[in-house]
């Protein structure tokens, strides 16, 4: 693989008292589709969540392109243009069009002319297929839609990677189809990805590569065949007995 | 530049030493506030004036700045750290509040308990510094009933027991008999607990509502009031959204009237300009005017709250009243009505609680409840200069009864957002 | 043959259940209501005619023969009805303004403050509300007016703001500004302000255009300072100011005269009604600013806008569309409130209108009228608003 764009040495999260990440190592190259899984309360979302550190991690080293992850402000901010995030409740801003929506962060981080960056949005509008809601206003979409179009947000940043916290698990189950079409063809174009999800036809079809977390550690980690073909912790075996 | 002087950068290293420098510096902030302001006495009086005043600030800022170690270690002091010393800003906003309140509290206490003379029956016994509460001691019965005669008196206090007694019950009788119970507390009781207190009855004397007057006139109109304008506010929340243009647009007339005039010009209205309207020789009494005019006034601002309710129900609601054949009215006393009120007990809450704000304004014609009262006996000549201990007392009454209200009124809404 | 087509043609109307129940409440309503109004009506007639009153306005132009005690424009006894009316309404516009303006400030701090993650400052805030907004409006007026002010020293011991202000217990005396040519620097004012709205309008496009940002803050405010003072070294402006001065009146009688004198029922009711308005005003802007999902502020954080950016473009919009609608409803109650000024002698509309003016021409009907009529007008005139600003700003939604 090429070299790690994303590399988590021992790193452990505690909220008060509670530790919610245990001795995480993690390192994940360009270009890789990395799906985690667990069952709730495992410490997936609070993993992915530190990457793009909207949540801080106490203990460990996380670096992403190149860039450590600290209190150093400036930092933060170039690594989230770079990292890409789409939200279990899409969280879209609904007092702006998709539009608007999507073109506000080229406009106001990358100081884009606003044609240039009205145009890029369109452009990944229509790569999820939902160009013709441009000037629609989220409330006015159904769920499926406004997961796509969060997608195509964060996609209007060029990031180098895009995490996914749970995309689909709000969405009604004749949407999520068209969430994961959208996701699937992202995979394909070479997008870094690292999705939590419980879709494991997703993960069989896309990913390069399974973890399966457990009480905030990573218990098992495997490329996708080798994971679902001979999953070795009992724990993995159990689990995937239940979704499977 | 801060920064370049390291040695004032805390560390976790010397933790121990920042600790103590940090502390030593903070408490002797916070002394030199309290030996200025208890005591009078300067520590650092040979500093021009100006510096001086701002010292303690100085060495408090020091200190927390020299504790503020992050991840130290101590669980006590990371959490005092991320709550009051986050920032420089914080900092400074947490010694402000701490100076506040030591440069007011002791001082209040002084006033309210300390210095305050309690025991006496004239005002030349109070030879302290503090508040004269022997103002409040000999005033009382005044305060409370007015200028209602002192020998029957019993008869303000047996209604009140009356009414409590009604409301306790309801409490604990099954719901059958609730019915009835709400239906005499709405239709018998206000007869009742008006012969009764006026009298002329029954054997009983006649007491001029002139007389009435104190806490408890205040509770009177409060609960008159109270009781009537829920359902004529009710009356008037269907009406607005009623489909039939005469009944909706002289109700939004009526709301909107009331809502958009000061209470003041609707109490001249009901005293001085009312009169007007009746037929000559009519006399409606003063009270009943003021207390009609108030109940009218504070049922527009009901009829928004439940309104407000009627429209945060989902159209379902209604939907499935009408298919199951209800009518009108049958679907909004079995459906729509019991929904709609559990979600605006707040705003029913606060719509009563403004009520009981707004009795003090009938002292500007003439009726003088609880602060007209105190009013009244602050111009006493024995009693004169006396206008602040009154004020809080009055406010201290009010307070309590309508911080009380609300807070049961949250707790009503907790027990019903979980029924839900 | 006809008679049989009448009968049908009424049978049908009262059979037809939905159109009787449609029209029947309608009718009866309608026949309560004129019957009220006639019965007012004819009563109010027939005892104005036993007192020999006549309705009219006419009274307006008369002289009023009262004095006013404080007046922004020219006013003494010898004005007319219509004049007192004016004063009154000027004042009460006034202390509304101040009130308002003092009540939003403290609110969204306060309201700010109770969100704070410092327990200090949090519970500050917590008690400061529950404490003002349980205490009726009419008794902290009571309170500041006979209690807090009154302990303010006579003039001769006044509390002085470095000697060219002077707080007694007859007021509060601030140097009166007597400006030359103040015209020019309105005209400035308005020119620094066309200024920046013209910079302000480049700036946004040629943000769209290329993307750069132009500091349009630092420019508007340089402006707005620098073209008044330019007024002052070029223009002829000048400014000087009258201090108050004290005087003897008797041996035992000092007084401040010169300057403004700001009346101690003014300071009362301006202290008041803002400390209590801003206890509501807080919890609207605490609702607002709680009301916005964190998801919001996580997926702004997300897209890589520095928290300033966050603040600007996601959660002030949305926060603001919650907390504007209940806050002009404060302020609204805010100006009805100030008709309190009754109860202590402050000169607004109330006291000066239905108050002396209602004693002296005992003209009830017309002066309450009046009265009521102009805080409508205000009520109305602030609600159309309110629609309008709600619907050009409302969220869409399916």
């Amino acid at each position: 693989m090429s070299e790690n764009i994303i590399q988590m040495k021992d790193v452990n999260k505690w909220f008060g008292d509670f530790q919610v990440l245990k001795d995480i190592n993690l390192e994940v190259g360009l270009k890789q589709k990395i799906v985690v899984c667990g069952p709730s309360g495992s410490g997936k979302s609070t993993l992915i969540r530190c990457i793009n550190r909207l949540e801080e991690h106490q203990k460990g080293k996380i670096i992403v392109d190149g860039f450590e992850l600290s209190e150093d402000t400036k930092n933060i901010e170039k690594i989230r243009a770079e990292v890409g995030m789409v939200f279990q409740q899409f969280n879209l801003f609904p007092h702006l069009s998709i539009l608007d929506n999507c073109s506000l962060a080229p406009i106001w981080v990358k100081k884009t002319p606003k044609k240039k960056a009205e145009e890029i949005a369109l452009k990944q509008l229509e790569k999820v297929q939902i160009i013709d809601q441009a000037k629609k206003f989220p409330g006015q979409l159904s769920g499926g839609q406004q997961q796509r179009a969060a997608i195509a947000r964060a996609l209007c940043m060029e990031p180098k990677i895009m995490l996914f916290d749970e995309p689909t698990s709000a969405l009604d189950p004749e949407m999520i189809k068209e969430v994961l079409d959208a996701m699937v063809n992202l995979a394909k174009g070479g997008m870094t990805m690292i999705v939590v999800t419980h879709e494991m036809g997703f993960a069989k079809e896309v990913a390069d590569e399974v973890i399966f977390m457990d009480e905030g550690m990573i218990v098992e980690k495997a490329p996708t065949k080798e994971f679902f073909a001979n999953p070795k912790s009992d724990r993995t075996k159990l689990f995937l007995s239940q979704i499977l | 530049m801060i920064k370049k002087l390291t040695f004032l950068n805390p560390n976790k290293e010397n933790l121990n030493l920042y600790l103590f420098l940090g502390s030593a510096f903070f408490v002797l902030g916070i002394l030199d506030v309290i030996l200025n302001s208890s005591f009078e006495v300067n520590i650092t009086f040979f500093l021009p004036r100006i510096l001086n005043f701002f010292t303690p600030l100085f060495f408090g800022f020091l200190g927390l700045h020299l504790i503020r170690i992050e991840l130290s270690g101590i669980k006590a002091l990371d959490s005092l750290n991320k709550n009051i010393n986050s920032n420089w800003v914080n900092a400074v906003l947490t010694l402000l509040v701490i100076f506040i309140l030591i440069k007011i509290i002791p001082g209040l206490l002084n006033w309210l308990f300390f210095d305050a003379n309690f025991i006496g029956s004239t005002k030349e016994e109070c030879t302290g510094s503090g508040a004269c509460w022997i103002f409040i001691n000999v005033w009382i019965k005044r305060l409370v009933y007015g200028l209602y005669p002192n020998s029957e008196i019993w008869r303000i206090n047996l209604a009140f027991i009356l009414l409590i007694g009604t409301v306790i019950s309801a409490f604990f009788v099954r719901p059958k008999i609730k019915k009835y119970i709400i239906i005499f507390l709405l239709f018998a009781f206000p007869f009742i607990a008006i012969s009764l207190i006026s009298g002329g009855n029954f054997g009983l004397v006649w007491v001029e509502t002139n007389a009435w007057g104190g806490l408890s006139l205040t509770f009177i109109i409060s609960i008159f009031a109270l009781l009537f304008c829920f359902p004529i506010g009710m009356f008037l929340a269907l009406g607005r959204r009623s489909s039939l243009p005469v009944i909706r647009y002289s109700s939004i007339g009526f709301i909107e009237f009331w809502r958009g005039v000061p209470l003041i010009t609707v109490l001249f209205m009901a005293s001085v300009m009312f009169p007007m309207f009746l037929p000559s020789g009519t006399f409606i009494d003063k009270l009943i005017r003021v207390v009609i005019a108030i109940t009218l006034f504070e049922a527009a601002y009901m009829a928004e709250v439940i309104r407000g309710g009627l429209q945060a129900l989902p159209r379902g609601q209604y939907d499935a009243g009408k298919s199951l054949g209800m009518g009108y009215w049958r679907m909004h006393l079995l459906v729509i009505l019991p929904q709609a009120l559990k979600l605006v007990i707040p705003g029913v809450a606060n719509t009563f609680l403004a009520l009981v704000k707004d009795t003090p304004l009938i002292l500007v014609v003439g009726l003088l409840e609880l602060v007209g009262m105190i009013d009244m006996a602050k111009t006493n000549p024995k009693w004169l200069g006396l206008a602040a201990e009154g004020y809080v007392f009055a406010g201290l009454v009010f307070w309590i009864i309508c911080y009380s209200m609300s807070r049961y009124s949250q707790s009503l809404e907790k027990k019903y957002k979980t029924d839900r | 043959m006809k008679i049989k087509n009448l009968n049908f043609g009424l049978g049908n109307f009262l059979s037809d259940s939905a159109k009787f129940k449609n029209y029947l409440p309608q009718l009866l309503t309608l026949f309560v209501i004129i019957f009220i109004i006639g019965f007012f009506a004819f009563n109010a007639q027939t005892n104005m005619e036993n007192r020999g009153i006549v309705f009219g306005f006419g009274f307006l132009a008369q002289e009023a023969s009262f004095d006013i005690q404080f007046s922004l424009i020219d006013y003494d006894g010898s004005h007319s009805y219509a004049r007192a009316y004016l004063v009154g309404l000027l004042n009460t516009i006034l202390v509304a303004s101040i009130g308002i303006f003092f009540a939003t400030i403290l609110g969204v701090v306060v309201g700010i403050s109770r969100l704070s993650p410092n327990y200090l400052i949090a519970k500050f805030a917590a008690v400061y509300i529950e404490i003002f907004r349980n205490i009726p409006l009419l008794l902290q007026i009571f309170f500041w007016y006979f209690a807090a002010l009154r302990a303010l020293p006579l003039p001769k011991e006044a509390i002085s703001f470095f000697d060219i202000s002077y707080l007694t217990v007859k007021g509060w005396y601030i140097p009166r500004f007597i400006w030359t040519n103040f015209s020019i620097l309105f005209y400035s004012l308005i020119a620094a302000i066309v200024a920046i709205i013209f910079i302000y309008t480049y700036a946004k496009k040629q943000q769209e255009e290329t993307g750069k940002r132009i500091p349009t803050l630092i420019i508007s405010t340089i402006l707005i300072i620098l073209l008044p003072l330019l007024t002052f070294l070029l223009g002829g402006v000048s400014l000087s100011f009258e201090y108050p001065t004290l005087i003897k009146q008797s041996p035992t009688i000092f007084n401040f005269t010169g300057g403004v004198g700001i009346i101690p029922e003014l300071m009362a009711l301006a202290l008041a009604l803002s400390l209590y308005t801003a206890t509501f005003i807080a919890e609207c802007v605490r609702a607002g600013i709680m009301g916005v999902s964190k998801g919001q502020k996580e997926a702004a954080a997300s897209i890589g806008l520095t928290p300033g950016q966050v603040l600007k473009l996601v959660i002030m919009p949305q926060a603001l569309r919650i907390i504007i609608p209940p806050t002009t409803n404060q302020y609204l109650n805010l100006t009805k409130n100030s008709s309190l000024a009754a109860a202590i002698a402050y000169p607004d509309i109330v006291l000066v209108f239905a108050g002396t003016a209602m004693m002296q021409t005992g003209r009830a009907i017309e002066i309450v009228s009046i009265t009521m009529l102009t805080y409508l007008s205000l009520s109305i005139v602030i609600s159309m608003f309110m629609n309008w600003y709600n619907k050009k700003i409302a969220i869409k939604e399916k």
